[in-house]
């Protein structure tokens, strides 16, 4: 029983994580069609931010902001220079051009920085570990699970009560008449992109955390996993990418944890065949968006 | 007096399909003018080329002594000209108030807003009564009468109806045309698209019939409701 709530604390910690992500790329694919596999560079970008701000010394608490804003920059130059020219354009082009970003930043974080692994200045705190009710919580994995919770929560309101939060799922439903209001496109799709970036800023934190590490690669698997769990909760569905991202993480650590030894080695296939599963019986995931149904202008 | 909106040469095309070829008409202020036709005459193309919603191939538009001909959708509320698209397209997960609030997007001033809230509110009591229920789950016509008040939120001069009647059961449709007779009162001015010909010939100043992208008629509402272009029109001949 003790491992089961210990393993759930981990997947609560990890899906989290995924939910960040997978709702970053929800936020921007919702808006403008665009599944933006440069994300996960957004992270590394972050990374490598908490990297240098350890080297030169600055404290934990300001290297986080820090990291977080460079990657909202990243996220809304990346628009500007790299989408914006192709954002009416087929969503297949628009893939391309986001695996192209991705791998652009990939070569130049290698040759500016390094190709290998590089270390990444910790607080201590954040390897001690807790013990509430008998259980012995990594401190990470608590700071993991309270800022989801808060992003989340965050995120809802600015959404439900901010007027550019309501452009924003107005955009999502119908870019072309909420164009009619008033609403910028550009103002919109911008506000997307930073919202994105601060999500895989947040994540990025939660991620090296928990590795005290990072790689010009680092941001790839995540955004990856992001990408099963938004298709899982239903693509452009922002709460579907939440949902999504928990459920992932979920089958992921319970696989790790309670599969026998001798299926370890299937246990991604089989994470997946999970995946799989759930989408023959909720094929436009688990909480579709409501603009699969809506007829364009 | 220059008209409000005029129209010159104006084509859309979509790909290979000519939807609109080369068409002139006017709208002055005050009035309301009909755009009749059958499915497919290019009526709605015509409407969304007006606001942007689709480009324009060739012909310039002039607003208010603008010529508007390539803005971009989102300028044209805040210069006074918006349109309630054909199928109304409320934003079915927001709630009937926050569409509202989207109408008033460009509108910056506080007591503004607040003042086309009132507006519209008394216009429709039943958006009141509904105003945090999701636009999604409003019956037809309330969806309707939704997208005209969202359409207003933004205190157009000049506003284009696509076929608001459309789908709708008759004690509606009566309620939406008492609805245009009280906005010209009001001072909008407006263009109507409508498949309801005896009804927006009854209601409107001028009217234009079109045909395969092509005006084939046009004119006061008595001269057209006497005329056969309109009813060739229907029957698809040219
Ligand atoms: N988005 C579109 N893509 C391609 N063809 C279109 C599109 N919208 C309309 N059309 C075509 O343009 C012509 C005019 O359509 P439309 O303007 O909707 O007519 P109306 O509103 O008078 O019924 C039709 O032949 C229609 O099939
Ligand atoms: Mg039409």
């Amino acid at each position: 029983m003790d491992l089961f709530l210990q393993q759930t604390v981990n997947a609560f910690a990890l899906g989290g994580t995924y939910a960040l992500l997978a709702l970053g790329l929800a936020v921007v694919f919702s808006i403008m069609g665009l599944i933006n596999f440069a994300h996960g560079e957004l992270m590394t970008i972050a990374g490598y931010v908490l990297m240098y701000c350890g080297l030169a010394g600055l404290p934990f608490l300001l290297s986080v902001p820090l990291a977080i804003s460079a990657s909202m920059v990243a996220a809304v130059l990346m628009e500007r220079i790299a989408f914006r020219p192709v954002r009416n354009s087929s969503g297949a082009t628009m893939l391309v051009t986001s695996f192209a970003v991705a791998m652009i930043l990939q070569v130049l974080f290698q040759n500016l920085i390094s190709t290998r692994s590089q270390p990444v200045l910790l607080p201590q705190l954040l390897s001690d570990s807790v013990t509430i009710g008998g259980l012995v919580i990594g401190v990470n994995k608590i700071a993991a699970i309270v800022s989801t919770l808060v992003m989340l929560v965050v995120l809802d309101r600015f959404m439900k009560h901010q007027k550019t939060g309501i452009a924003m799922r107005a955009a999502a439903e119908d870019f072309g008449v909420a164009r009619l209001m008033g609403i910028r496109a550009n103002t919109v799709i911008a506000g997307a992109f930073a919202l994105s970036g601060l999500l895989a800023g947040v994540a990025a934190v939660l991620w090296v955390s928990q590795r005290a590490s990072v790689d010009p690669l680092m941001g790839f698997m995540p955004v990856l996993k992001a990408f099963i769990a938004a298709i899982l909760g239903g693509l452009g569905s922002l709460r579907g990418a939440v949902a999504g991202g928990f459920l992932l993480g979920f089958i992921e650590i319970y696989l790790a944890a309670f599969l026998p030894h001798e299926f370890q080695e299937f246990r991604e296939p089989i994470g997946l065949g999970i995946v799989v599963l759930v989408l023959l019986f909720r094929p436009n995931g688990l909480i579709p968006s409501a603009a699969l149904k809506a007829i364009k202008v | 007096m220059a008209p409000l909106l005029s129209v010159q040469s104006l084509q859309v095309r979509y790909g290979p399909i000519e939807a609109v070829l080369g068409i002139d008409f006017e709208i002055k202020e005050g009035e309301i003018v009909a755009f009749l036709g059958a499915n497919g005459a290019g009526k709605s193309s015509t409407l969304n080329a007006l606001v942007g919603l689709v480009p324009v191939a060739s012909g310039t538009v002039t607003f208010n002594g603008s010529d508007i001909t390539d803005w971009p959708p989102e300028t044209l509320a805040p210069a006074g000209m918006t349109l309630s698209p054909e199928g109304r397209h409320v934003f079915g997960t927001l709630s009937v108030s926050e569409n509202l609030l989207m109408g008033a997007y460009s509108i910056k001033d506080k007591d503004a807003v607040n003042d086309a809230w009132e507006r519209v509110y008394t216009l429709f009591p039943i958006l009141h009564e509904r105003r945090d229920q999701f636009a999604g789950t409003l019956s037809g016509g309330q969806q309707q009468m939704l997208a005209v008040g969202r359409a207003l939120m933004s205190n157009p001069r000049l506003l284009l109806l696509d076929e608001p009647s459309l789908g709708l059961a008759p004690k509606i449709v009566g309620q939406i045309f008492d609805l245009i007779s009280l906005l010209r009162e009001q001072g909008v001015t407006l263009a109507l698209v409508e498949q309801n010909v005896s009804m927006a010939l009854n209601i409107a100043d001028r009217g234009y019939v079109l045909s395969s992208g092509k005006i084939v008629a046009a004119g006061s509402a008595s001269e057209l409701s006497q005329s056969d272009a309109l009813q060739s029109a229907y029957l698809g001949g040219e």
